[in-house]
């Protein structure tokens, strides 16, 4: 592409290049495949979150199918989102300017295919298993174990081309994109790997390692970091490369990108804890997640405006280039979420904030405006480049901006606002100190027509998609696809001495040195959060009172997993007045010291169940898990039938409790041949009592674990009390 | 609490000032090198991007 008469700096001897020249080609296919992939995957997760939108005002869009029930297409919305879409978009990025930055084609074409089949069969894997209830119920790691294990030897195959392809570079420096993709690289691998330690019962199920407050600082530790180095440093790289080519002019300022990159990456990965505000994590362990947070704003902000500032002089071309225009929004978008996030990691804040659409409408200018935009401008710029050709419509592209700038808009507002009016529903008092709304259902059907007005959005942002890809199509059909792109550049003289330069343009210049050095920084973080969480046991005071679960209960908790209602409900009363009127007792950590995975959640959209154990009749759950609306009349949670009809996998209890006892449940030698048994005898307790309320049930099925587990939460501490009067 | 959680694994005392001290020299180095960093660097580093149009 040629944009300049003779290019923009002449490139001079600092290059360190000066050997004869050499031709190579681009290898253009693999980045076509990953931008097809992007597309196809972006359109199946946006449908699957407009149906789980949908789902919010219309409960009957659930098809009453186990399959399409919102517990289990919420995180099918949000791993496509995240692996497919944005994934697919990011390998489709990096393979495009990474090759051309370090001037040399990628490392192996085989890798580059193995590594583009690898992660679609992985996509495919978690589009299967998610809707069958097949989940860990961590979140954005919901994919049991065999497909982690193939998402890390897939991601190794990423890493191994990408080390491959830099140290084959021709171009001595790695620009700072580079940078960027390593970090994402690194990263990635050392959270994946941290988060998934489990182990498996059968191929489709596993349990945490972690329990209660370890496993939920592990998860969000990986939650938090997740976004920051899969949607967030990759994204930074992506802008530094793909702004200043769309500008025409360099970045802003490649000082600040440094000072960005390297405070950047040491800052994010301590902020995990701000997840776990006002729960039980020690308190040590959330003040340094705000703290961590607050400091986030620098670089955040610092690379927000560098994005920004590369504008400086071409803002005129902003109204006329689409390119331009996504990237401003994006950008944007990412300088608003990152101060909003900050922010909700306050204390007073995260109070209001936390288990309501405040976090959502939060991560959708994020997903949406930064991400979602980010890969439409860079699609917009490649496509044309790629097939030689100009775009088809830029009045389409101008429109697919607008209509999808409005959907993020429609999108977000209604849900800060639904964020608001729940919370301050949830906190209200009358004047004679009661809750004024104390049936959680009147602040859920308040927001109904807030949750229309988001699915709206919603359905924009996806007609926007729509346009583009009429749009990508037709600008593709106009041209001729270069399969292969043909370039030059010396070749790189090895071992030469530079002599005058900084040590960080040493350090820039060895790869594995680099890696290293990012690698330190992102391990310091979580060590130091880690390590006196796992070791010091004062952090999580045991309670006597608390025991192990009966098998029956540990079934109906797997049940609890399996439907998602995770996704719906918290099991964590903050210490806060309003909560513990409304739920009772606050949470303690020394209650979930059993919990092999943690069932914490983040989003209320349904009241907390962690005190729900003795709070209605048996009978009360079984009409209720039949039908919500029978019991709470304008209920939105789905329907359950088949709970009532399905048995429960009675065979599967042993090697439940010798799962578990290897993980360090107390359960005694042997506990496992009586474990059928005790399952029975308390199934045939539950039959007992849905009897004498005129229900007629069997102790084979799952309804009767679900209860069981049901009563049995929050309960063990109330034990005690009674005790000790 | 920090404190107490952190004292009862042995020597970690000198953990954090060992993270301080090493983030801070980084940093310090860092910004130092930032700002004196050689403009024709600079400019090359800046430029790569534009390097494949000809």
């Amino acid at each position: 592409m040629r944009l300049f008469a003779k290019p923009f700096f002449s490139s001079d001897s600092h290059s360190g290049g000066g050997g004869a020249l050499e031709g190579f080609y681009y290898d253009n296919k693999v980045v076509k495949a990953f931008m097809i992939a992007a597309v196809i995957f972006g359109v199946v997760g946006m449908l699957v979150g407009l149906t789980a939108a949908t789902q919010l005002f219309w409960p009957t869009a659930n098809f009453g199918i186990p399959y399409t029930t919102f517990g289990r297409i919420r995180p099918l919305h949000t791993n496509a989102i995240i692996f497919a879409f944005v994934g697919n978009a990011m390998f489709a990025g990096i393979y495009y300017s990474m090759p051309r930055l370090l001037k040399t084609p990628m490392f192996n074409r085989l890798l580059s295919w193995i590594h583009f089949w690898g992660w679609q069969s992985i996509i495919l894997a978690a589009a299967i298993t998610l809707p069958l209830g097949i989940t860990t119920s961590k979140e954005y790691a919901e994919l049991e174990w065999p497909i982690d294990i193939a998402i890390a030897l897939i991601w190794v195959v990423f890493g191994i081309n990408m080390i491959g392809t830099i140290i084959k570079r021709r171009e001595r420096h790695m620009y700072v994109a580079v940078w960027f993709y390593i970090a994402t690289f690194i990263t990635v691998a050392m959270l994946h790997i941290v988060n998934s330690f489990e182990l498996p019962i059968s191929w489709t199920k596993s349990y945490s390692l972690y329990a209660g407050v370890q496993d939920a600082l592990v998860q969000w530790w990986y939650g938090h970091n997740a976004v920051a180095f899969f949607l967030t440093t990759p994204f930074l790289g992506l802008m530094y490369y793909y702004m200043p080519k769309a500008a025409n002019r360099p970045v802003f300022s490649y000082k600040l990108s440094i000072i960005h990159f390297w405070s950047l990456i040491f800052l994010y990965i301590w902020a995990g804890p701000h997840h776990l505000l006002y729960s039980s994590l020690p308190d040590w362990a959330q003040s340094l997640g705000t703290v961590f947070s607050i400091m986030l704003i620098a670089p955040s902000w610092g690379g927000m405006l560098n994005g920004l500032l590369t504008l400086r002089g071409a803002w005129d071309r902003v109204r006329e280039d689409p390119v331009l225009k996504f990237f401003v929004v994006a950008v944007t978008a990412y300088g608003m979420a990152t101060f909003e996030g900050p922010l909700l990691s306050l204390k007073n804040v995260n109070a209001i904030s936390h288990f309501t659409d405040w976090t959502i409408a939060h991560v959708h200018v994020g997903g949406l405006g930064w991400n979602g935009f980010m890969i439409f401008g860079m699609l917009y710029w490649m496509v044309p480049r790629m097939w030689k050709t100009k775009i088809y419509s830029l009045s389409l592209a101008n429109t697919h901006f607008w209509v999808g700038t409005l959907g993020i808009l429609f999108w977000t507002l209604p849900m800060y606002w639904a964020g608001f009016t729940q919370s301050l529903m949830w906190k209200e008092f009358t004047k004679e100190g009661f809750l004024a709304y104390p049936n959680f259902l009147e602040t859920v059907t308040q927001l109904i027509p807030l949750y229309a007005m988001r699915a709206f959005g919603g359905l924009l942002y996806l007609i926007g998609t729509f346009i583009m890809i009429y749009n990508l199509i037709k600008t593709a059909g106009q041209g001729s696809f270069v399969a292969d792109e043909y370039d030059e550049a010396p070749v790189l003289v090895k071992n030469v001495t530079i002599t005058g330069e900084g040590w960080h343009s040493v350090v820039e210049r060895k790869p594995v040195m680099f890696m290293l050095l990012s690698l330190v920084a992102v391990i310091i973080g979580g060590a130091v959060e880690f390590i006196p969480t796992w070791l010091v046991e004062s952090n999580i005071p045991t309670i006597a009172s608390v025991k192990p679960y009966t098998p029956l209960e540990l079934e109906g908790r797997d049940i609890y997993i399996r439907e998602g209602c995770y996704t719906c409900h918290s099991q964590m009363i903050r210490p806060f007045r309003s909560e513990t009127e409304r739920y009772g007792e606050y949470s303690k950590a020394g209650e979930f010291v059993y919990d092999h995975p943690f069932q914490w959640g983040s989003k209320r959209t349904g009241p907390d169940l962690h005190r729900v154990g003795g709070k209605y009749p048996d009978s009360w759950h079984y009409n209720h898990m039949m039908d919500p609306q029978t019991m709470s009349p304008g209920s939105i949670m789905p329907t359950y039938p088949w709970l009532l009809s399905d048995k429960y996998n009675k065979n599967q209890l042993p090697d439940k409790i010798n799962a578990m006892r290897t993980l360090g449940v107390p359960y005694p030698e042997g506990f496992e041949d009586e474990a059928i048994a005790n399952a029975e005898a308390q199934a045939e307790g539950i039959v007992k009592s849905l009897a004498d309320a005129k229900i007629t049930a069997k102790g084979d099925k799952e309804i009767i674990a679900l209860i069981a587990y049901l009563q049995r939460m929050g309960t063990d501490i109330k034990k005690e009390q009674t005790a000790v009067k | 609490m920090f404190r107490n959680a952190l004292n009862s694994i042995e020597g970690v005392s000198i953990f954090p000032i060992f993270s301080l001290v090493v983030f801070f020299v980084f940093f310090t180095a860092l910004g130092f090198w930032v700002f004196k960093a050689d403009k024709k660097y600079v400019k090359h580093m800046e430029n790569l991007p534009f390097d494949n149009e000809k």
